[in-house]
């Protein structure tokens, strides 16, 4: 039972299509890696297949609240500590095991420092930390790398592996090869939305096109 | 759906929260008014009810674009939105967390304000009758303007300029709660009226909000 | 055959290339023929020569409520069916409708200075226009100022929905708040006293004659909308090919 399937998916982005005609599916204990050039739409997938965005066409099949999602933003508040920001989506995404989380990411001794106070790789590290403690098994990430060091990617590289140890599964758009053993690569350039008559339903404007 | 409420709260609180801000305002404009009209009692005893309820909502309007525009900054509400709660429970608690922090306030300084504007005592229970009833629908309308503009730049005029007349049944009738509290006339009917008003915009507003948000998060 | 063929946008350029002519002469015609007629009409024995302000004001009041109805039906379209064709004529209509209530507020004040000796009264009609008026700026405001065709078009549409219900909410609570002294609605079907024919006539031809010139406007814009979003669509074509 693969835990997200996607069939045939395009996605629009500022009402003009950007990829067209992806699919793959992802089993328990996969990690799938997106590449593409910059303003492919790499980005606008990852958003799609979180639920944040509508498909222009296509499927996007998986288990309700699957996905942790983590973009360029992280999600925190500068005024709380780094204890009390994980608290709070731990509560809202219903998960525990903070402590854990926080020693995973190697944030204990700062927990509780105002999250505005940390460095800016600290704060990509507690919200690294965020999805471990929404316990949902699918993760969607985008560029998750950025502003970490050397040893925090690999400290990062450990928690996505024993994640898909778990039976978890991810799914993420980088540059930096993480060094996880079997990960599998989609290179979404062969996507690219083609120009010419429109043949699929589409953006705003191509509609008029 | 608590834990967010209790997030919003202590954010309102802690350093750059902006809690008390609304008062302030609330408070310079009751003051500004007497220089505008004149000291006499005759002339600002008329106009306070008025003064009250367009202060009240003037406050109100000033802390809206923080409902979403902060979380929206930070990734908190893309965050919120893949959270295993409804759009529409988000956009709820927080328009009663906006409410707590600023219209909560308002209707404890506005008995003060009022003897400012020398209304009558006798109109301080229509006063804050009218604005515990009317004030939820503030908060809830201004949410709504809130979602509707939190990813544009410069949305505050907008914001202001999409809420202000949806502003207006309510402070008619809540104005005018106050008015007839003052006249000491009987205040069923526009109670009746602003009570009606607030309950539809409960009911039906976190919806047209929710699929704003939406359609802003895409 | 369907209604909905015509959400197609080039079969809407299609047909309404053929339509435009004989609906921008006919507009021309009959505002034309209904301004002057009603010029000509004779005095009113109470109201003098300013009555016949009416020709103008009345159909221009009818327009600003239908057109924010039509854009209501449009948003709907949209929403509910995603025919793109509906979401730009909504847009389309609605700097005409905030025309249309302009008009009918400045004639207003222009009678109503010699009639009832102020050029502004906040009678419920007045001020219900005047909200109408904001409805309207808030949502050619909020068109302009979302460049993403999607959203625009999306939340243009929830506005256009709740500021339905608040304008109708508003017109209720503003009757409540006063009682008024505009004239009773000119040519209601219930009232028994009905003004005279001399003035009717004219009336019908103007307000046809509105309802004409708006339908061709609309048309016209919803033309130009859809061309600016073709040439947005090929250009992004061409750049990407």
């Amino acid at each position: 039972m693969s835990l997200l399937t996607v069939h045939d998916l395009s996605v629009a982005r500022g009402g003009l299509r950007a990829v067209e005609g992806v699919s793959f599916s992802l089993n328990p204990g996969q990690a799938l890696i997106l590449k593409g050039p910059n303003g492919i739409g790499k980005t606008t997938l990852l958003r799609t297949i979180a639920g944040l965005q509508v498909p222009v066409a296509g499927t996007v099949a998986m288990a309700e609240d699957a996905v942790a999602y983590a973009a360029h933003s992280d999600g925190l508040k500068s005024s709380l500590t780094a204890r009390e920001n994980l608290t709070f989506w731990a509560q809202v995404f219903g998960g525990d095991g903070i402590e854990a989380a926080l020693a995973a990411m190697d944030l204990a001794a700062l927990a509780d420092r105002p999250a505005g106070a940390l460095s800016a790789g600290q704060k990509r590290r507690l919200g690294l930390a965020r999805l471990i403690v929404s316990g949902r098994p699918l993760w969607v990430l985008d560029e998750p790398t950025v502003s970490l060091d050397a040893a925090s990617v690999r400290r990062f590289a450990q928690v996505v592996g024993t994640h898909l140890g778990q039976g978890g599964a991810a799914l993420m758009a980088t540059h930096i090869d993480l060094g996880l053993p079997d990960a599998q690569m989609l290179d979404l350039t062969p996507f690219r939305a083609r120009p010419g008559p429109v043949a699929r339903p589409s953006g705003f404007n191509e509609a008029f096109a | 759906m608590i834990a967010l409420l209790l997030r919003d709260l202590r954010l309102a609180t802690r350093a750059g929260g902006g809690f008390g801000l609304g008062v302030a305002f609330f408070l310079i404009l009751s003051a500004l008014v007497p220089f505008g009209i004149g000291p006499d009692r005759g002339a600002l005893a008329p106009v306070a009810p008025g003064i009250l309820w367009v202060g009240a909502l003037l406050s109100c309007l000033l802390s809206l674009d923080r409902i979403f525009a902060l979380d929206h900054e930070d990734g908190s509400l893309d965050l919120l939105a893949t959270a295993p709660m409804p759009l529409e429970g988000t956009v709820a608690v927080k328009a009663l967390a906006h409410w707590i922090t600023t219209g909560l306030p308002l209707i404890l300084a506005a008995p003060v304000f009022a003897i400012l504007l020398q209304l009558p005592t006798r109109a301080m229970p229509m006063l804050i009758l009218s604005l515990l009833i009317g004030t939820p629908a503030l908060s809830m309308l201004g949410a709504f303007g809130a979602a509707v503009t939190v990813g544009l730049r410069r949305g505050g005029l907008l914001l202001s300029l999409l809420v202000l007349p949806l502003y207006i049944p309510t402070l008619i009738f809540g104005a005018e709660i106050t008015r007839r509290g003052a006249e000491s006339l009987p205040v069923t009917t526009p109670l009746v009226f602003l009570g009606g008003v607030t309950l539809l915009v409960l009911a039906l507003i976190p919806f047209a909000a929710a699929a704003a948000l939406r359609v802003n998060l895409r | 055959m369907s209604l909905w063929e015509y959400a197609n946008p080039a079969k809407f350029m299609r047909t309404t290339d053929r339509v435009l002519p004989w609906l921008v002469v006919s507009a021309a015609i009959c505002v034309t023929g209904g301004l002057v007629w009603g010029f000509l009409t004779p005095d009113d024995y109470r109201q003098g020569s300013t009555v016949k302000i009416v020709f103008l004001h009345v159909p221009a009041a009818l327009m600003a409520i239908n057109i924010w109805v039509m854009m209501l039906v449009a948003s709907l379209i949209w929403i509910i069916r995603r025919h793109h064709v509906s979401a730009l004529a909504a847009k389309a209509a609605a700097p005409i409708g905030a025309v249309m209530t302009l008009i009918a507020l400045i004639t207003g004040a222009i009678w109503g200075q010699p009639m009832w000796g102020t050029w502004w009264e906040w009678d419920p009609r007045l001020t219900s226009f005047l909200i109408l008026f904001l409805f309207y700026v808030g949502y050619i405001a909020l068109w302009s100022a979302i460049e993403d065709p999607d959203s625009a078009a999306d939340l243009t549409g929830v506005v256009c929905l709740v500021g339905s219900v608040f304008a109708l909410l508003s017109r209720y609570a503003v009757l409540f708040w006063n009682q008024g002294l505009h004239q009773g609605a000119s040519l209601s079907v219930q009232s028994g006293e009905r003004m005279a024919a001399t003035y009717r006539h004219p009336l019908y031809l103007s307000m046809i004659g509105f309802g004409l010139l708006f339908l061709a406007l609309v048309v016209i814009r919803t033309r130009t909308e859809i061309r600016k979003r073709r040439l947005a669509a090929l250009q992004a074509q061409e750049a990407r090919a």
